[in-house]
């Protein structure tokens, strides 16, 4: 059976850090399952964690009122699960469910915000890392946005 | 002996519209019965006249190993293309090609092979795959990843099921927005790359869709560490002629009918970044 250092430590996602880094964050990781149709948080809820998806698809929604909940994205296996837990005020900003029985690691934010402040080094690294996915979701919404298949 | 004349350059042939299928809301497959049916190479493009209308260019988009028939995908867009859209079975087109550059296949033995497609740009791919499922032991591992606009624009939904089931391919299909129904992935084609099984060294990208998507997938194709030389796109300009004399489809010192369409990303790229161009 792996571990969750063995885990943590082969994902791209954390490549690189120091293995006294990879050990706090081990400290604050724990495996999650959810259901099909199982929703992981809620847009508004507080965000106090983020997943690496092992297996199956998460889709992050919105639901504006009156109108069909909107899926914006999905995520599947390798990818990393929200950034809110890392910028004040620390609430969710969209819905994730689970489209088909998933399994993942769930890392403390909580937990991981106060090592952060108390490591700096390790805020940086994990900073850098979560900045990449912040701007990869940012150039996909400019890319979704253009309906480059729609024009014309 | 008599010796036939050799056609002009721009001279279409007639030819029956064997069938017509309905894709999506907007594009439509012609299958025209050609005698004797020219040898196309995948990535190459055909002249299709809708008499009284106009010309369009139109890949070949059916199995280069067919010798009965060849097959056109294409999206209305324009008077040109939907008045072949309008057409019906036993009406006659003007046809003349095969024009342009290939997909570099023979140079891709041997290699991983990664298919990014774009909306109607999976049309001129899919010779391609066609000739990567026929030749699959040639080739490392084969991708396609796939993007739409809905679930109901995804065109070739049963190939693209067949080409995972039953031909060792790698399928990845997302759509830029779902509906309620829809179970598959959510987002651009270009976070399709990361999944992809490939070892970036040895892998030929084949790209074809809008270009700002093109564009985009290249750069993540060459984050992952395919080099530019390896990622070839098909490229989309104002074709008339298609034989390099009119000088519609010039791209800097390029004509995209003569040259191409299909293009290195090491040539194309700073083509790509000039607005004048």
């Amino acid at each position: 059976m792996e571990t969750l250092e063995r885990i943590l430590s082969g994902h791209p996602f954390f490549a690189g850090l120091a293995p006294r880094h990879l050990d706090l964050l081990v400290g604050c990781a724990s495996n999650v399952r959810f259901k099909a149709d199982e929703f992981v948080f809620h847009a508004g809820a507080e965000a106090n964690e983020f997943y690496l998806i092992r297996g199956g698809r998460i889709s992050l929604e919105i639901a504006p009122p009156g109108r069909m909940p909107l899926v914006l994205q999905t995520l599947g296996e390798g990818e990393i699960l929200g950034w809110s837990w890392l910028v004040p005020p620390y609430h969710w900003v969209l819905d994730a469910r689970a489209v088909e029985p998933t399994r993942a690691i769930a890392l403390d934010g909580r937990c991981l915000r106060g090592k952060c402040e108390a490591d700096h080094d390790l805020g940086y690294e994990l900073l850098k890392r979560f900045a990449l996915i912040m701007e990869q979701g940012l150039q996909a919404a400019r890319l979704q946005l253009l309906d480059v298949y729609g024009a014309g | 002996m008599t010796i036939a004349a050799p056609a002009p350059p721009l001279a279409p042939t007639p030819c029956r519209i064997r069938r017509v299928a309905r894709e999506t809301r907007d594009t439509f497959t012609l299958e025209l019965d050609v005698a004797p049916s020219p040898v196309f190479r995948p990535g190459q493009f055909a002249m299709l006249y809708a008499f009284g209308v106009g010309e369009v260019p139109i890949s070949y988009s059916g199995d280069p190993a067919r010798s009965d028939v060849t097959v056109h995908t294409t999206r209305e867009v324009g008077p040109v293309t939907r008045a072949l859209g309008a057409l019906r079975r036993g009406a006659t087109v003007g046809c003349r090609g095969p024009y342009g550059a290939p997909w570099p296949l023979d140079d891709a033995r041997g290699h991983d092979v990664v298919l990014v497609a774009g909306g109607i740009g999976l049309a001129p791919l899919r010779p391609a795959v066609y000739a990567l499922a026929a030749r699959r032991a040639e080739f490392g591992r084969v991708a396609v990843l796939y993007g739409a606009r809905g679930p109901a624009d995804v065109l070739f939904a049963r190939d693209l099921e067949r080409w995972r089931s039953t031909a060792d391919i790698d399928v990845h299909v997302t759509v830029d927005a779902g509906t309620p129904t829809w179970k598959g992935n959510v987002g651009v084609v270009t976070g399709l790359i990361p999944r992809a099984q490939i070892d970036p060294r040895r892998t030929t990208a084949l790209l074809c869709g809008p270009e700002v998507m093109m564009r985009f997938a290249a750069e993540a194709l060459r984050a992952r560490g395919v080099p530019a030389a390896s990622i070839r796109l098909s490229l989309e300009r104002n074709m008339k002629c298609a034989v390099g004399w009119c000088g519609h489809c010039q791209l800097g010192a390029a004509f995209v009918c003569k040259d191409g369409p299909v293009f290195g990303y090491d040539v194309a790229e700073r083509l790509l970044a000039m607005r004048e161009l």
